[in-house]
């Protein structure tokens, strides 16, 4: 009986020792961080195009392989971001143009599969221009950590959180101080009456698709400089979609929250149960939690209350 | 001008309701599977013997192309039944073919667990115990592969009462990823191997394989021979010439030997007793049973869709407040999709060990990429049919595979193996989003609006 109780009690008696706890907490709770970052550019594109962007993990990759590989050209950092943001954009308006303007009033799961076969493309594109070995990424990141109260903390972690937050403070006031931000926000409620009202239809999902290519340039920043990057970004990435259904498709803060929850959830899970199942339980618990989640939440955290008529 | 109604009429309803509406359909299906059944083998066998291919050619057909092939097409028609039917998409197909062939290979080598045991010298040793008789019919495992993945996937289906779309994709992969995480951590699953890999032990119907040693009548009357004869379906095992056999000669029956391997040595008079050979099926008979299989298959998926069940899962599918209002059962519907369609998926997976791989790494064979494909197939085929399934397996296993043989080509251009690969992708990836731009219905609308010009022609309408 005490070994079943030790068991389920596992991910909370590892605070016995507080600090081993608390940087448990906290590598969680930031990686959680990065999570979102991801999730952040699937939340653009669902909100602005009803599009469940499946490449948004690719688009991490080909975001850092092209800073990486623009870095590892000699080019100067801050002209190597601003390249990169530039093949975003032209990215989106591409995409937009071969893809997206042809599928026009096709069902979800059709835009869904096109967006894995960008997927599929865009991976082994980028890694016919820039080589498909693991690249170093540095951008100015301070390495190396500090130890408040002998808690270890890594520079990078705190990093990542600062930008998230930047970002996402950047996102809201995009959103809702432009006049662009305006427009995105009536084609994320209404598709005709945004298009009655003269919104242009095209022009928002360039522009959608670029700031969710820029939005997954930080992250693919901040994976790089944490793991390298390499295909694997790609695969990571997929770890965004547990955190977008339990904080919900619609829902910027969601994505957030959610992620701050699955990367908590599996850092304790794995830490607690880990041993006692042959680990790597991280593979998939993120996912089983959001399942159970949404059995008794169908819409996630945050997001739209699902209202069906018939 | 051949291909229309004129002149048939159904005079009884049991007629009217005939799975074939046009006599020419059906004559098209009758000789499609003569052509699968007799003319592929027979004619590959001819081509062979007549020294027009080479027999490593046919192999490849059977074992790297028509094999994966039929897994391909029994593994979208599941997938067919849950996302294009019954309207849930799933992103797990691969996890749970993976089930089914876990299944198959733990009831064909007994359902072994350890028993750990101190010996006396105090260190432990460990031995595998079978608990059930070793199953060796490969139609029973396929079966009982199906029924253990049904309620795998039921288990799996449940949270599809609340959850939809998209939403629901994503909680399916959590079956993947958690079933996939099980292939490569629990233990007793493969039998407690480093490896992790599973291999299919010797599998055979209706008959036997016997090994025996015959007496020559040589000079001295001491030469033996070994004769191996019998009904081989999958598998393959390392068989040790039996005392006193001197030199090896036959094999009859659905069965091929490496006893060249065994007789090696030029030295007739040596003796091979104790020597090694392996024996294997034949790649036709594969071939035969996997494609019985899949068409037993698709026969009950038709008939399933086009009564009273698949009438629900369509109506569930096409707006499931509606189907409820009119007394249709969701959660009961949706269940039975799931079991259904994870039926299908673990004969797919039992079918891909058996049949096509043999032996197999559960992580490997059956990670997220493979789901996709599948999915991809569905897709491409078109949601909702089953020649749709067809097609589209047919469309996504032979696109890469004549990529792949055109690649001599490409190389001579590029000279560089990694960029070769990686067109492969984009060209893939590129292909993928033409199709879905160019008809998003899928092949099997392609199809019909062939049909539909057939009947007309040769008048314009």
């Amino acid at each position: 009986m005490g070994e079943i109780l030790e068991f389920i009690f596992a991910p909370i008696l590892i605070f016995e020792s507080w600090r081993f706890g608390m940087e448990v907490v906290i590598s969680g709770l930031l990686a959680g961080v990065m999570y979102s970052l991801v999730a952040l550019g699937f939340v653009l594109i669902y909100k602005a195009s009803g599009m469940f962007n499946f490449a948004q993990g690719v688009l991490v990759l080909f975001a850092a392989l092209n800073l990486a590989g623009f870095i590892g050209l000699g080019v100067p950092i801050p002209l190597a971001i601003i390249l990169t943001i530039g093949i975003m954009i032209l990215f989106a308006i591409v995409v937009e143009y071969l893809i997206l303007r042809h599928l026009v009033n096709q069902e979800q799961i059709i835009l869904f599969m096109a967006t894995i076969g960008l997927a599929f493309f865009l991976s082994a594109f980028g890694e016919t221009i820039w080589g498909s070995e693991v690249k170093k990424l540095d951008v100015g990141i301070p390495q190396g950590r500090f130890e408040p109260f002998g808690i270890q903390i890594q520079y990078l972690e705190l990093t990542a959180g600062a930008v998230a937050a930047a970002l996402v403070i950047c996102l809201a006031i995009f959103f809702n101080k432009t006049k662009i931000g305006r427009a995105l926000r009536a084609v994320a409620d209404d598709h005709q009456a945004a298009l009655s009202v003269g919104i242009n239809l095209r022009t928002i999902w360039i522009i959608v698709w670029a700031v969710s290519g820029i939005v997954a340039l930080v992250a693919g920043t901040m994976w790089g400089a944490k793991s390298g990057v390499q295909f694997s970004l790609s695969e990571i990435a997929l770890k965004a979609l547990p955190v977008l259904i339990l904080g919900g498709f619609e829902s910027i803060p969601g994505a957030i929250i959610g992620g701050l929850i699955i990367g908590l959830g599996e850092k304790l899970a794995e830490v607690g149960w880990g041993p006692y199942v042959g680990g790597a339980i991280e593979d998939w618990f993120a996912y089983i939690l959001a399942m159970v989640f949404l059995v008794f939440r169908p819409q996630g955290l945050f997001g739209e209350k699902i209202i069906e008529r018939v | 001008m051949f291909y229309r109604e004129a002149g048939q009429f159904y005079t009884t309803y049991a007629k009217d309701q005939g799975i074939f509406q046009l006599k020419q359909d059906k004559y098209g299906l009758w000789g499609l599977l003569f052509f699968a059944f007799l003319v592929v083998p027979i004619g590959l066998y001819l081509l062979v013997q007549g020294g027009v291919m080479a027999g490593t050619t046919k192999d490849y057909l059977y074992n790297s192309i028509l094999l994966l092939l039929l897994v391909n097409c029994m593994a979208a028609m599941g997938l067919n039944i849950l996302t294009g039917y019954c309207g849930q998409i799933s992103l797990g197909t691969a996890a749970f073919m993976g089930v089914g062939a876990f299944t198959a290979y733990k009831f064909s080598t007994g359902m072994n667990y350890r028993v750990q045991k101190e010996d006396n010298a105090g260190e432990l040793v460990s031995t595998l115990v079978p608990i059930l008789p070793q199953i060796d019919n490969p139609i029973a495992l396929i079966l009982l592969a199906g029924a253990v993945t049904a309620i795998v996937g039921v288990l799996f289906g449940l949270p599809s009462l609340r959850i939809k779309g998209f939403y629901l994709a994503v909680a399916t992969l959590a079956a993947q990823f958690f079933l996939v995480w099980c292939f490569s951590r629990v233990e007793w699953l493969y039998d407690y191997t480093s490896s992790s890999t599973i291999q299919i032990p010797l599998l055979k119907v209706l008959s036997f394989i016997e090994t025996g040693t015959i007496t020559f009548g040589m000079p001295d009357g001491s030469t033996k021979a070994v004769s191996v004869s019998g009904f081989l379906v999958a598998g393959s095992e390392t068989l040790k010439v039996p005392d006193g056999a001197k030199t090896i000669v036959s094999a009859s029956g659905f069965i091929l030997t490496d006893f060249s391997k065994a007789l090696s040595s030029p030295d007739a008079s040596r003796a091979v007793t104790g020597e090694t050979f392996r024996i294997y099926p034949v790649p036709e008979t594969k071939y035969i049973f996997s494609l019985a299989i899949v068409v037993v298959f698709a026969f009950i998926m038709k008939n399933l869709v086009r009564g009273r069940i698949g009438r629900a899962w369509m109506a569930i599918r096409d707006m499931d407040i509606a189907a409820q209002l009119i007394g249709i059962r969701p959660l009961a519907t949706k269940l039975l999709a799931f079991a259904v369609s994870s039926f299908f998926c673990g004969v797919a997976g039992a079918m891909l060990l058996i049949f096509y791989l043999g032996a197999l790494e559960g992580a490997e064979a059956f990670n997220i990429n493979e789901s996709f494909s599948i999915l991809f197939m569905v897709i491409i085929g078109g949601l909702g049919s089953i020649t749709g399934s067809f097609l589209g397996a047919a469309f996504i296993t032979l696109t890469p595979i004549i990529l792949i043989n055109v690649q001599p080509a490409i190389s001579d251009v590029f000279q560089d193996k990694a960029l070769v690969e990686h067109i492969q992708f984009m060209v893939f990836g590129a292909l993928i989003i033409l199709f879905l731009i160019m008809e998003p219905l899928g092949l099997s609308r392609l199809w019909q609006i062939a049909k539909e010009k057939l009947r007309q022609w040769p008048f314009p309408y």
